[in-house]
């Protein structure tokens, strides 16, 4: 078998493998910028907090649709996400409680009723589905709903970067000059939670933060300036798509973890040869 | 930058106005009036019965030992932070009339952003998708780095630069927001001589444009020299009038403690 072969046959031969290969390059787009606004932001795990706190909204949408209904659930996830944010935002600012702190309390408690939810009234499966993803079973609306999310994501970054990346850099700034910082980081958390949900159908709840972060993560190793930051998160992510679904066909693996384990390769790669990486830790 | 006799002439128009919080009434503008005003903090109270204004073109010290809620009393004047009693009126100020200097300890400086982007944030409300800047802008923005000697520095990294150059920078930033009330918490602290000198010497020319300017500063030698007016906090109270009337060794013993005038006419710093 020819390398062409190897890299094209799977894609050209099935229909399911081109859509997961569109669905994981429109998730890398969107979710890699705003993964290394989270981390420089030093909310990493907030992240991974509403990864799980979309959980209960997307089981509601599923019960009321009496499905897998992409649609009701990615609309259930919104809204759930939004309101932890929302209530840990409100927590933090009205008690002693680091916003972290609440963020915990309240994506373990939606953790918990998501997943009551989803099996006391469907099966294991569809709770594998939910926390799993099945992104070679995406179809056409779910590649719609990706590619509008990814395009808004790029849109409202684009028009409030430099009051967002002020509010990142001296909150104190933007808040005394009159630049409604907390507005900026609403609709920064929304960015986040409208790509989780993005990234639902394909890798589910627990694996679409790190389409997010490990990209992240990885482009943080090899450049010190933010836009070719950003622009290297999402072209890591890209092709850890391409490369995680070429292992997935070949290998007979599931396809989800075998594009996040490619974002972990590429992270540990970078980590060992990047300039920034463990060499520079030792010189 | 506003040219010194436009902002005297706006400063010296008395109109009747509608604060940032909404309550109207005749006032001159610009000028900052608290009366019989309280702040709170998590439920206690910082500082209570305080009244005074900060009349246009004027330059004020707010001083007091840590903790006597100076920093407090700038996010109030700058309507960050609600009072707890009493009333502020701002004679017709709004947000963009503010520039505000922050307590360098608290930005991350690790962020990576270059210092040209540093300073074109103090103009973020004219820049465009991506932060794009046009011609106009970006020439203010090097002159603003010229004008605090960081010429040649713009495109490094912020994490790069000295205590003292990012200091500078800081106040290139401020320079971009061509405000008509400066507002600078601790600008000078942890700061060599000479940086200091040079950044007071842009204070000292901003108050001659005829911008307010209120500054917490620890420096009581400074103070002296520099700033006519002065807010001095203690015990939940303030004093507040001309500088030579209030610094006096009776009211600095009283405010920082000690057995005698810590800060005698060639004092050092607090």
């Amino acid at each position: 078998m020819s390398i062409l072969s190897t890299l094209w046959d799977p894609f050209a031969s099935f229909g399911f493998m081109r859509r997961a290969l569109v669905a994981s390059v429109t998730l890398g787009m969107g979710a890699g910028p705003v993964g290394v606004m989270l981390q420089l932001r030093r909310m990493s795990l907030i992240g991974d907090a509403m990864s799980h706190a979309i959980l209960p909204g997307a089981a509601i949408g599923f019960l009321l649709a009496g499905g897998l209904s992409l649609t009701a659930m990615g609309l259930g996830g919104i809204v759930a996400g939004l309101g932890v944010a929302l209530l840990a935002g409100l927590v933090s600012r009205r008690t002693q409680l680091a916003e972290d702190a609440s963020f915990a309390s309240f994506y373990l408690t939606s953790l918990a009723l998501g997943v009551l939810i989803v099996s006391a009234r469907g099966s294991n499966i569809d709770l594998l589905h939910v926390l799993f993803g099945t992104i070679l079973g995406i179809d056409a609306p779910a590649l719609y709903l990706m590619g509008g999310i990814t395009t808004l994501t790029i849109a409202l970054l684009s028009i409030i970067w430099r009051p967002l990346v002020m509010e990142c850099v001296d909150p104190g700034f933007m808040r005394m000059t009159g630049g409604q910082g907390g507005l900026y980081h609403m609709a920064f958390l929304f960015l986040v939670v409208i790509n989780l949900v993005a990234g639902f159908e394909a890798l589910g709840t627990l694996m679409s933060v790190g389409m997010m972060m490990v990209p992240a993560a990885t482009a943080r190793l090899w450049t010190r300036r933010l836009l070719p930051m950003m622009a290297l998160s999402a072209l890591t992510g890209m092709v850890a798509g391409l490369i995680g679904l070429l292992v997935s066909y070949h290998f007979r693996l599931a396809a989800g973890p075998s594009i996040i384990l490619t974002c972990s390769v590429l992270y540990v790669l970078s980590l060992v040869t990047s300039p920034t990486g463990l060499r520079a830790a030792r010189s | 930058m506003v040219a010194a006799s436009g902002l005297h002439d706006r400063a010296m128009r008395g109109v009747v106005g509608t604060d940032r919080m909404g309550r109207g009434g005749a006032m001159t503008h610009g000028t900052i009036r608290l009366e019989n005003a309280a702040a709170t903090m998590g439920g206690q109270p910082v500082w209570q019965h305080v009244s005074g204004s900060f009349s246009p073109g004027s330059m004020t010290a707010i001083a007091g030992a840590n903790g006597t809620g100076k920093s407090t009393l700038l996010r109030v004047i700058m309507g960050e932070l609600p009072l707890a009693l009493g009333t502020i009126t701002r004679g017709g100020l709004g947000p963009r009339d503010f520039g505000y200097l922050p307590q360098a300890r608290i930005i991350d400086r690790n962020f990576p952003i270059s210092v040209t982007d540093m300073v074109l944030g103090g103009a973020w409300r004219q820049t465009g998708a991506f932060g794009g800047a046009d011609r106009t802008v970006r020439l203010r923005a090097a002159t603003a780095l010229r004008r605090v000697n960081l010429e040649g520095q713009a495109e490094r990294m912020i994490s790069a630069l000295s205590a003292g150059q990012f200091q500078r920078l800081l106040f290139a930033r401020l320079l971009m927001t061509d405000a008509q009330v400066i507002v600078l918490d601790e600008p000078f602290t942890a700061l060599d001589a000479p940086t200091t000198q040079d950044l007071l010497a842009l204070v000292c020319e901003w108050h001659a444009q005829g911008r307010t300017i209120i500054a917490v500063l620890h420096d009581i030698h400074q103070i002296r020299t520099c700033f006519p007016d002065i807010v001095l906090l203690h015990a939940g109270q303030a004093t507040w009038g001309r500088t030579p009337d209030i610094l006096t060794p009776v009211t600095l013993q009283r405010a920082y403690g000690g057995a005698r005038d810590p800060w005698p006419e060639t004092g050092m710093q607090a």
